[in-house]
């Protein structure tokens, strides 16, 4: 959260807000700094100021408050077509009376360049999207997955440092945007690009990048690796955003070194890592992931805490089983297991005793 | 579920062939369609196809002409207007005989109008004529019943003209008594067996029986050939200059070669006029410099249609511009001020314009207060073709700015976002990217503006003055006033077919898909 003042920074926001009707902050103090190459992708439910922050950057809203700087300059007063930032757009925004080949030279002649070389360069951009058989079409004859790797080649022909993309796989099928998914990063990879890419899909944001922000109020809940965020993540919003979570609510009981001790609503006692929780008495959401439940009592340490657990379902999916339990009172305590030879099934209705590493199970904010 | 596997025709479940089945469901919808429409479409076809079409036909009809001078038509077919002779004495006799009948038919005058639009003064020289053509060949029948009263007899002639053989020894007798008889039945409700034959029938017996050669007449009554016998005797009229008395025009040469060539059903004569040019014995020559007004008419029209059509784009488009990209409140309340002139009367709009516009009026006022002009060199922005065109942009503005409006609309915000993030400055943004989109506005806008404008009536009328009327101020006078409609007629028929013209062209050239009108 607090990357401000890094010296090699590319993209830098500091403090910026930025609210419309003058009543409400859309973004809240954002601080977020990215080096130069980096796929950064902003995640968050909608309406958390995603589009807004890429809109700031790029030029078309201004910030109430704060600086935003491109490669150590600030540009909070540079117009947009100044910036030199690539985009695409969610809706693609391909110039519907012009060609594809039309489309991708346009932002060249802008630029005053010569034909040979808009047309190589234009050439060129279109291989880089397996797209030279289509120079002659307009946008309209193109599918949805063609009209996106135009409107990439399109931001990426006049060679920018930094692109910017706001949802571009957002109307395409799962197996499409698998492809495009791979392609984009390899595309980013291979020319060095630094990527602030926009979605509201997290395998999308988990797979692509280098590093993901989840946005939630205006805010950065939490900038980090996708490991990290998904292992390790900083407090409940993101826990429960990213990927399947358990929550279990309580309150905190002791705390030793980095492991504590948590009661549960209704009288259990298990075992957690404090993440940020500070003090005995505090009140604590604790989350645990589903695939990291155990309920075979010899894979635990001897003196771990168990819960214990009655069966309610069992879904058979094939490369894992899943299975829903009543903890503590509460009906969607999910456990996920892999599919191996030796995997018990369990069976509704069975009584079962479940554990988890302390270090799987965090203690977050309530 | 059908077996397509068997050679023959697919069946439906009822054993019939699929695709009979098919047609008729298709058929049976196909009707319901047409019926939903059938209403609209007598309502068009009774109030808008046919009359029109009976309004262009009269551009090219003529049959006014031979319907009241079938005979002198007839007779004046061969007749040489370069010899500079008025035509011959059996045309005026014919004349004589068609203009009885015109006359109690009361049909004359309308003829007499109708040529007069081709040469001044055949109207009044027909009515003038009217009035005195019933004593032409008088001195016939005053010789005949001179001869033997029993010409006078109305019963006699009755049976006479109803023998078998009366027909092949008196051809021009029968004519004549056959309009005669035709005429006072059907104009005055009288009995032919108790009224004396008109002149002219005398006129038509002294010419059969005075035929070189005279047919064998022993069938008919005695008085028939007594009659034959003492027409040698008889004291003739000079009928053409009978005529001439009445009127010296009718020796003159231009007076007869019009009704010459107009004697067919159909004319082009209406479309010479049209432009220009008049109808001569063999084809068309211009009209003198002073009488040309219609194509400088329709150039004029043409020119400063396109004219209101252009100010209507330059002042429509930043409008509608507003209209689409202001906040909804704010457009709301525009779109209210740009739809107000659609509440207010047409004619209070334009005589707004009249009070805002004239010498003494606020915009004079204005720029003589601002010291733009003299006070003594007052602008002239009424009655001419400037108050035309500023009143006429004014009123057909909305319809510039509402395509407009509506196909901005639909043009997204990404697209000028998109361009200006690939390096285009505002201009290029707005002028590569956005106007490219709103073309289809401007296209329709035009289509609609231009159209109008073209036919526009009232506020040329009221603001035009002289140098700023239209071509359908034109056409209304002659609706109206000259009741000449076949000009009429032949002006719209030609206006339209300039807009046809004009529409094809611009589908040629833009295209017409590439019109849209919303969405
Ligand atoms: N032009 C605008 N005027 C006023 N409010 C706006 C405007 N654009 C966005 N907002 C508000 O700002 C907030 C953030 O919007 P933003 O578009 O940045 O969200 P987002 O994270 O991109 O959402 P999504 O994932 O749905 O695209 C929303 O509450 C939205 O209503
Ligand atoms: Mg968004």
């Amino acid at each position: 959260m607090s990357n401000t003042g890094n010296d090699g920074a590319f993209v830098e926001f500091e403090r910026v807000q930025k609210s419309y009707d003058g009543e409400n902050l859309v973004v809240k103090d954002l601080n977020l700094s990215m080096p130069k190459g980096e796929f950064l992708t902003m995640l968050g439910p909608s309406g958390s100021g995603k589009t807004t922050c890429l809109m700031m950057l790029a030029g078309f809203e201004t910030a109430t408050h704060g600086e935003i700087r491109l490669d150590g300059v600030s540009i909070n007063h540079i117009p947009p077509h100044k910036r030199g930032i690539g985009m695409v757009f969610q809706n693609y925004a391909l110039f519907p009376h012009m060609t594809v080949a039309e489309n991708l030279s346009f932002p060249l002649e802008v630029r005053k360049m010569g034909k040979s070389e808009r047309e190589e360069k234009v050439m060129r951009a279109l291989g880089m999207v397996q797209m030279q058989d289509f120079a002659g079409r307009r946008p309209t004859q193109l599918s949805g997955g063609q009209q996106q790797r135009i409107a990439l080649a399109r931001a990426l022909v006049f060679e920018p440092e930094l692109v910017l993309m706001d949802e571009p796989l957002g109307a395409l099928d799962k197996q499409l945007r698998e492809t495009l998914q791979f392609e984009i990063t390899n595309l980013a990879h291979q020319l060095g690009i630094t990527v602030v890419y926009v979605t509201h899909d997290q395998t999308e944001a988990l797979t692509m990048s280098d590093r993901v922000a989840v946005f939630d109020d205006g805010r950065i809940q939490q900038l980090a690796p996708p490991d990290e965020l998904y292992e390790a993540p900083q407090n409940s919003f993101v826990a429960q955003f990213i990927g399947e979570n358990n929550t279990l609510e309580g309150v905190v009981k002791e705390i030793k070194g980095n492991t504590c001790i948590v009661q549960l609503d209704n009288g259990d006692i298990i075992d957690a890592i404090p993440v940020n929780v500070t003090a005995v008495g505090e009140r604590t959401k604790v989350s645990i992931r589903p695939e990291r439940v155990e309920f075979d009592k010899g894979r635990l340490q001897a003196d771990a805490h168990t819960l214990k657990a009655e069966v309610l379902e069992f879904i058979y999916m094939g490369d894992i089983f899943r299975t829903r339990l009543r903890v503590a009172g509460m009906d969607d305590f999910v456990i996920k297991s892999r599919n191996a030879p030796d995997q018990t099934r369990l069976v509704p209705g069975q009584q079962i005793e479940i554990g988890w590493l302390p270090e799987d199970c965090r203690a977050l904010d309530a | 579920m059908t077996d397509t596997l068997d050679s023959g025709p697919v069946l439906a479940a009822d054993g019939r062939p699929l695709k009979a089945s098919l047609n008729r469901a298709l058929r049976r919808q196909k009707m319901r369609s047409m019926m939903l429409i059938a209403p609209l479409l007598i309502f068009i076809m009774f109030t808008f196809v046919i009359p029109i079409g009976q309004m262009l036909f009269r551009s090219v009809e003529n049959q006014i002409v031979s319907d009241v001078l079938p005979t002198t038509t007839q007779m004046l077919h061969d007749w040489d207007a370069s010899t500079g002779e008025r035509p011959s004495e059996d045309v005026f006799a014919a004349l004589t005989k068609d203009m009885m009948v015109a006359v109690e038919k009361k049909e004359h005058t309308r003829l007499g109008s109708r040529l007069n639009y081709e040469t001044t003064g055949i109207s009044s020289l027909f009515r003038k004529t009217g009035r005195r053509v019933d004593d032409m060949g008088e001195v016939y029948t005053e010789q005949f019943t001179a001869l033997d009263p029993t010409w006078e007899n109305p019963v006699f002639w009755a049976d006479l003209v109803a023998l078998p053989d009366a027909a092949a020894a008196l051809p021009q007798t029968l004519a004549a008594y056959a309009s005669f008889s035709d005429t006072i039945i059907s104009e005055d409700g009288d009995d032919p067996r108790e009224e004396q034959p008109w002149n002219t029938v005398y006129l038509s017996l002294y010419q059969d029986l005075s035929a070189a050669s005279a047919a064998d007449l022993s069938a008919l009554p005695a008085e028939v050939g007594v009659a034959q016998a003492a027409v040698g005797g008889f004291e003739t009229q000079n009928l053409g200059d009978a005529f001439t008395k009445i009127d010296k025009d009718w020796s003159s040469v231009e007076v007869w070669e019009t009704i010459h060539t107009y004697s067919p059903d159909f004319t082009n004569g209406y479309f010479l006029n049209s432009i220009d040019r008049q109808k001569t014995a063999d084809g068309s020559e211009w009209r003198g410099e002073q009488q040309q007004i219609y194509l400088t008419l329709f150039v004029r029209t043409l020119i400063m249609s396109m004219t209101i059509t252009i100010s209507c784009i330059l002042l429509g488009y930043p409008v509608a511009w507003l209209l689409a990209n202001l906040p909804m409140r704010t457009a709301n309340l525009l779109m209210i001020l740009v739809l107000l002139p659609f509440w207010t009367s047409l004619l209070v709009r334009t005589s707004a314009w009249k009070v805002l516009l004239q010498q003494q009026g606020v915009i004079n006022d204005i720029v003589v207060w601002l010291g733009l002009v003299a006070d003594d060199n007052r602008l002239a922005l009424i009655n001419n073709a400037t108050g035309t065109i500023i009143a006429m942009t004014h009123i057909l503005l909305p319809f510039m700015i509402l395509p407009l409006y509506s196909v901005m609309k639909t043009v997204p915000p990404t697209y000028v976002r998109a361009a200006k993030s690939l390096g285009a400055t505002n201009w290029t943004a707005f002028w590569r990217v956005y106007f490219p989109q709103s073309v289809p506005g401007i296209g329709a806008g035009s289509i609609l503006v231009f159209i109008l404008s073209i036919g526009y009536y009232i506020t040329p009328e009221i603001v035009g003055g002289t140098k700023g009327v239209f071509i359908s101020n034109r056409i209304a006078y002659h609706i109206s006033s000259s009741l000449n409609w076949g000009l009429a007629a032949a002006l719209g028929s030609i206006l339209l077919a300039v807009v046809m013209l004009l529409y094809w062209a611009y589908d040629r050239i833009v295209g017409i898909d590439n019109v849209k009108l919303g969405g």
